[in-house]
């Protein structure tokens, strides 16, 4: 089937202001019969919650954290992205739209990046009246830097902890919509299934993981902004709670997933440390603009201590292929490279698997205390965490698992093919195609939650009649008992492998077969042997405890179950997508070690329609037509 | 009004109360030190403050009556509210800021109050048996009267005790002052809680001398 | 780097079924344990040895593991987050112990945060205050331009040092009254502190501190645990700037 984006058609500049016009409007004192279930409390969730409980809906927010300040958007440091034009320096919103689009390696739709850039500007004027305390320079102005190899300074950021800050306007916003009356917060819920009655999302099935017990919400709409998918390769810089778990509910109820296989993998993350750990802390990019990559040129070096090998034995690997990007590199072509090296068995550190980050020469050239200056809060960290001092000896870096591009496919208006259900942030799939730019995911949430789904949902609900469906209805209770079926079983097991054994295998599979350079043959492995742990872990899965209190052995359980079905469908699209582009990069298709896409085949969006577990999905197209950036090759060298 | 019934309000009426007590205290030294000037001093001093207009002594001694009143009762409901905010205690105690002075706030303020009576019995109302022979004029021989007291070892051991009290009390008490009116922050607050410590010390060995000097013998009658 | 020696320690966990039940002390070893272990590595390490033994594992809050998202939250030998300088329990490394120490871990005391289960306490009370004033009431949309109020450099700093906060709690944990000054005191100087939230200031402030007390929270005696307490390094000065706001909400 070709699926339609109802993208508004027209000059580009115009789409979204005559697309807000024709939407139907709401009378605002109907606002209040409409229910909305707002899944997920990060930017894109806290900023939608608070924005349609201003505007009159009735609201009820989920979060499975203990409050809505706690969503992974919280760990963002580097800064959000907005087409100001402060420092006079070029930019614009076309611009911002340009760049995203040709970052994403074509394969975003042009109507949203273009969408997302003009609302931009409203997202910081919006935080700064929230009390967001961006940095500013000695005249009062709004300070700006440069983010992730972008040519103009276009990111504005709070120290190290942007998301932290946004967040917290947003769920100030929450909190106050909270208080007024017009959003009930659920916090320490987990969404287990969508209630799907004739065709239709009516409403969720979660678990209330203080009691354990199951509870059911009905609404005239549901909005899923409930994050991205790494954790699925066990090893990520996601927080340990993030999960598939909504989105693929929600899949199995219907709502298509659009390409899975594009996930970003950021280079410079503090290598794993012993098989205990999935968490990995990213170390700002910003290090690339004064660390010197590089590794021993032999394998013997390796093991030695870093200040022992000398200049003419360490490869600057990144300098040497890419000449005029060097260390800036963009992220995946950072990442592959690292891995190459490492592949190459001249990796250091522990198990090999890291590279050195190393800032001697700017300590030579600008002295220690710019360094300082400039990342001393980072240093700090690296030290806590590994104990080594980052001004005396190189850093250790290695790639990690980071964002997800793919996600629930929707069209313009940010709403599934299943009517009634909404994906917003990163859990949806739209504007950052194959690859995402630094600083412009913080960008996306609050563009979705402020600015775009308060007009969409609206031209929804016009069209629908509010309390059609309460929770009497027999589809809810089917909900709960299937979940409860689920949970009794996992509870029933008793085997002898942990849930964390079995993601620790999911994830190696993922990482190794899946991750940053991909193959046919790899990519066939896993789907043999991703079905095959999965019927390990139906069997011989252990969750000690019961499904009537707290038990996060469950919850894990619950969420591995549905990684263990999601990993197969990513490593699907990845395999069917004859193409490198962006974060998706299969050895076969390359061109003297770059990147080869195939516009001629694969210019679209992969959209896939689940149809029963041991059942091939079937693959659903959306083409992408680019008719204000002209489809280029993107070169770093 | 929030003053007092809210938790910062009561905490600020504290404050007031503190340092009005802090203002007295610092004064009645500087008053009582003229006893080194010896019987002349002390007696004039005590002269010159009961020749005072009635409506000033009157109108001093409710207002610190007052204060005293206010500072008692909301320093026991706050402290009773405070005690209940953590039911539980830990099994490990690691404290690494609060202070003997500020966790014993209350009992340092009861050993106070106590001393408080009994100073006033003592040298206010004159019924404590030491003194009762200066108990007919006002105020007669202030300085007699003190040094009689103060020969006596208990008295003595008495006042050095509640000047530590004393000392304990304020040690915390000025600088929390200042941290409660928001007078402080983290550029001055060192600075406060020196100057702070410093006074209460100055109070202490300024008080205390006179009880030890007497005793001694090296002030004598 | 010294991946091979590993290290035995004691735990001494606080255990309690749920809320109403009274909860206890239990003993367990953890084997295996390397310097470059975090905390809650460490502990995960532990609960796996206790599933495999078909016991119940500890439970403990904790999410991003990179000291931001202010979940995570025990008390380790009587310090909130163990007593490191500006270090979340997530981010603590078991360097900092010694083979064969014993270590108590208990949950965030304080009678405005009742357990729920083990070392997960409720800090909603926190959520609490934050929706009395913690914001500005400004509506989405049909705002000021970024730049159109300028804020001086050592404002905007300041208020960030206060926005920091985490919402983790530990200061109320290390407060021996219980109370959530520092927290409160951090968001009503940020937004004191910057012009777009002056407008709502004194109402802010006074309906804050009132949610304070009903949700439980003793009041500040100035002892400044909390600060000590604070992963984040948030400074008392900020209860003195609430103070003062206070003072000025009352004219
Ligand atoms: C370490 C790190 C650094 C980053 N730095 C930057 C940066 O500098 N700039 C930038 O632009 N982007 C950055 N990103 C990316 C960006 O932070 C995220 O993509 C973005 O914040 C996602 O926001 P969200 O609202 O979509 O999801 P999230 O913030 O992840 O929120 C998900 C919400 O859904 C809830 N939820 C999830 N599942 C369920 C369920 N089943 N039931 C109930 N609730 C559920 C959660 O409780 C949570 O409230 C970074 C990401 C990471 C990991
Ligand atoms: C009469 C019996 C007294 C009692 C029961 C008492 C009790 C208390 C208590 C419970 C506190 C609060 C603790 C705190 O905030 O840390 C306090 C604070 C204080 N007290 Fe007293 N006290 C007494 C007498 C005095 C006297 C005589 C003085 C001065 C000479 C004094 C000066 C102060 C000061 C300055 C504070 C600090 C106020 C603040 O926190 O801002 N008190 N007292
Ligand atoms: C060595 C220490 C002290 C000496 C010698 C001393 C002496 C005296 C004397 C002689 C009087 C009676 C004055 C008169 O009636 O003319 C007096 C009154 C008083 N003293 Fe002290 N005092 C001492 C310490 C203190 C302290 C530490 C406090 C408070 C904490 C205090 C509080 C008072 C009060 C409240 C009065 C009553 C004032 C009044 O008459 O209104 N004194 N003192
Ligand atoms: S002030 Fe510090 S200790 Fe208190 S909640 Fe905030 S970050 Fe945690
Ligand atoms: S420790 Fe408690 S008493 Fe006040 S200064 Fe901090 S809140
Ligand atoms: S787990 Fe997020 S701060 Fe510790």
């Amino acid at each position: 089937m070709i699926l339609d984006g109802k993208c508004p058609t027209g000059p580009i500049e115009k789409t979204w202001d005559k697309h807000r016009f024709d939407l139907k409007l709401v009378n605002p004192a109907n606002k209040r019969k409409y229910n909305v279930i707002v899944v997920g409390t990060g930017l894109a969730g806290g900023a939608a919650a608070a924005s349609l409980g201003e505007l009159g809906y009735n609201v009820q927010a989920f979060c499975y954290q203990d409050s809505p300040r706690r969503a992974h958007s919280i760990a963002a440091q580097g800064g959000i992205n907005a087409a100001k034009n402060y420092p006079n320096d070029g930019d614009s919103i076309y611009r911002l739209f340009y760049d995203t689009i040709k970052g994403g390696d074509f394969r975003a739709r042009e109507a949203d990046v273009w969408r997302l850039a003009q609302v931009s500007n409203n997202i910081i004027d919006q935080c700064v009246a929230q009390g967001v305390p961006f940095a500013r320079d000695y005249a009062g102005y709004l300070d700006n830097r440069s983010f992730g190899g972008a040519q103009v300074s276009r990111t504005f950021f709070a120290r190290g902890q942007t998301g932290q800050q946004l967040l917290l306007g947003a769920y100030s916003a929450l909190s106050r919509q909270i208080k007024a009356g017009t959003v009930k917060m659920y916090d320490r819920r987990e969404m287990l299934d969508l209630v799907v009655v004739d065709g239709v999302a009516r409403g969720i099935t979660v678990r209330n993981l203080v009691t354990g017990q199951l509870e059911s919400y009905a609404a005239d709409a549901v909005c899923l902004c409930t994050g991205g998918y790494v954790n699925v390769f066990y090893l990520s810089t996601n927080a340990m709670g993030c999960s598939v778990t909504a989105n693929w509910k929600a899949h199995k109820k219907g709502a298509y997933f659009a390409n899975p296989c594009y996930t970003q993998i950021h280079p410079t993350c503090i290598p794993q440390a012993g098989d205990y750990q999935s968490k990995l802390t990213l170390m700002s990019e910003s290090l690339r603009n004064d660390g010197r990559v590089w590794v021993p040129k032999k394998k013997e070096d390796c093991g030695k201590h870093p200040n022992e090998v000398p200049e003419d034995a360490r490869d600057y690997y990144l300098e040497r292929k890419y000449p005029s990007y060097g260390n800036l590199a963009p992220r995946d072509i950072a990442s592959r490279a690292a891995k190459e090296q490492c592949d190459d068995g001249r990796g250091v550190g522990p198990g090999g698997r890291g590279v050195y980050l190393d800032f001697a020469d700017s300590i030579k050239r600008l002295g220690e205390d710019t360094i300082r200056e400039r990342y001393g809060n980072l240093f700090e960290m690296y030290e806590k965490i590994t104990d080594e001092n980052g001004y005396k000896r190189p850093m250790r870096m290695y790639p990690a698992p980071h964002y997800a591009m793919g996600g629930l496919w929707v069209d313009y208006n940010l709403m599934s093919n299943v009517p009634g259900l909404f994906v917003l942030g990163e859990a949806n799939f739209s504007v950052h195609g194959a690859n995402r730019l630094g600083a412009s995911a913080l960008m996306q949430g609050l563009a979705d939650g402020y600015f775009v789904i308060p007009y969409t949902i609206g031209g929804y609900l016009a069209t629908v009649k509010p309390g059609q469906v309460k929770t009497d209805n027999p589809e809810f209770k089917k909900c709960e008992e299937d979940v409860k079926a689920e949970q009794n079983k996992l509870l029933g097991i008793n085997g002898k492998k942990t849930v964390f054994e079995f993601m620790r295998e999911l994830g190696h599979l993922m990482w190794e077969n899946c991750g940053m350079a991909r193959t046919k043959e790899s990519l066939e492995i896993n789907l043999k042997k991703i079905p095959a742990l999965r019927e390990e872990f139906w069997k011989n899965v252990k969750v000690t405890g019961s499904g009537a209190e707290l038990n996060q052995q469950l919850e894990n359980a619950g969420r591995t179950a549905d990684f263990l079905e999601f990993g197969e469908l990513l490593c699907r699209d990845a395999l069917h997508r004859n193409e490198s582009c962006g974060g998706h990069f299969r050895v076969e298709y390359q061109d003297a070690g770059e990147a080869q896409r195939d516009d001629a085949n694969f210019c679209y969006v992969g959209a896939w329609e689940y149809k029963g577990l041991e059942k091939e999905p079937e693959l659903h197209k959306e083409p992408l037509k680019f008719e204000n950036v002209h489809l280029a090759v993107r070169s770093y060298k | 009004m929030q003053l007092f019934t809210s938790s910062i309000g009561r905490k600020i009426l504290m404050a007031i109360t503190g340092l009005g007590m802090v203002m007295f205290v610092i004064v009645h030294l500087l008053g009582n030190s003229s006893i080194f000037a010896g019987p002349g001093g002390l007696n004039t001093y005590a002269e010159h403050l009961h020749s005072m207009p009635l409506p000033i002594i009157a109108g001093f001694r409710i207002a610190m009556l007052v204060f005293i009143c206010v500072h008692i009762w909301f320093g026991i409901q706050l402290t009773i509210e405070n005690r209940g905010g953590r039911p539980q205690q830990y099994a490990v105690k690691a404290c690494q800021k609060a202070s003997f002075a500020s966790e014993n706030m209350i009992w340092t303020g009861a050993l106070l109050l106590l001393f408080i009576v009994y100073h006033l019995l003592q040298f206010t109302f004159r019924v404590t048996p030491e003194v009762a022979g200066f108990a007919g004029q006002m105020p007669g021989n202030v300085f007699g009267m003190v040094v009689t007291s103060f020969k006596n070892f208990f008295i003595t051991f008495i006042y050095a005790g509640a000047m530590v009290t004393l000392f304990l009390h304020l040690t915390h008490g000025i600088q929390s002052f200042f941290q409660t009116m928001g007078w402080s922050n983290d550029c001055v607050q060192p600075g406060i809680t020196k100057t702070g410590t410093l006074v209460a010390l100055i109070l202490f060995l300024g008080y205390v001398a006179i009880p030890l000097t007497i005793f001694a013998g090296i002030l004598k009658g | 780097m010294s991946d091979h020696k590993t290290m035995t320690l004691t735990l001494i966990v606080w255990r309690q079924k749920n809320a109403n039940d009274p909860g206890k002390f239990e003993t367990y070893t953890a084997k295996g344990i390397t310097e470059h272990h975090s905390f809650l590595e460490m502990l995960d390490c532990v609960n796996e040895d206790l599933i495999h033994s078909g016991k119940d594992p500890i439970v403990f809050d904790h999410d991003c593991r990179e000291g931001i998202c202010g979940m995570c939250s025990q008390v380790i030998n009587g310090a909130p987050h163990g007593g490191q300088d500006r270090t979340t329990v997530c981010q603590l490394h078991m360097r900092k112990f010694k083979d064969g120490d014993t270590i108590y871990i208990e949950p965030w005391r304080a009678r405005a945060f009742p357990i729920i289960k083990d070392l997960i306490v409720d800090r909603s009370a926190l959520d609490k205050i934050v929706q009395a004033g913690g914001y500005t009431s400004c509506h989405t949309g049909g705002v000021a331009d970024g730049n159109a109020i300028l804020i001086p450099k050592p404002v905007a700093d300041e208020a960030m040092d206060a926005a920091e906060c985490v919402g983790c709690g530990a200061c109320v944990a290390g407060c021996p009254n219980g109370a959530a000054m520092l927290f409160t005191g951090a968001k009503v100087s940020q937004l004191a502190l910057l012009p777009q939230g002056r407008a709502e200031a004194a109402a802010r402030v006074k309906n804050m501190s009132n949610a304070m007390t009903e949700c439980g929270f003793g009041n500040c005696t100035n002892h400044y645990e909390c600060q000590a307490a604070c992963p984040k390094g948030i400074n008392v000065k900020f209860i003195a700037r609430m103070n003062r706001e206070f003072i000025k909400a009352q004219f």
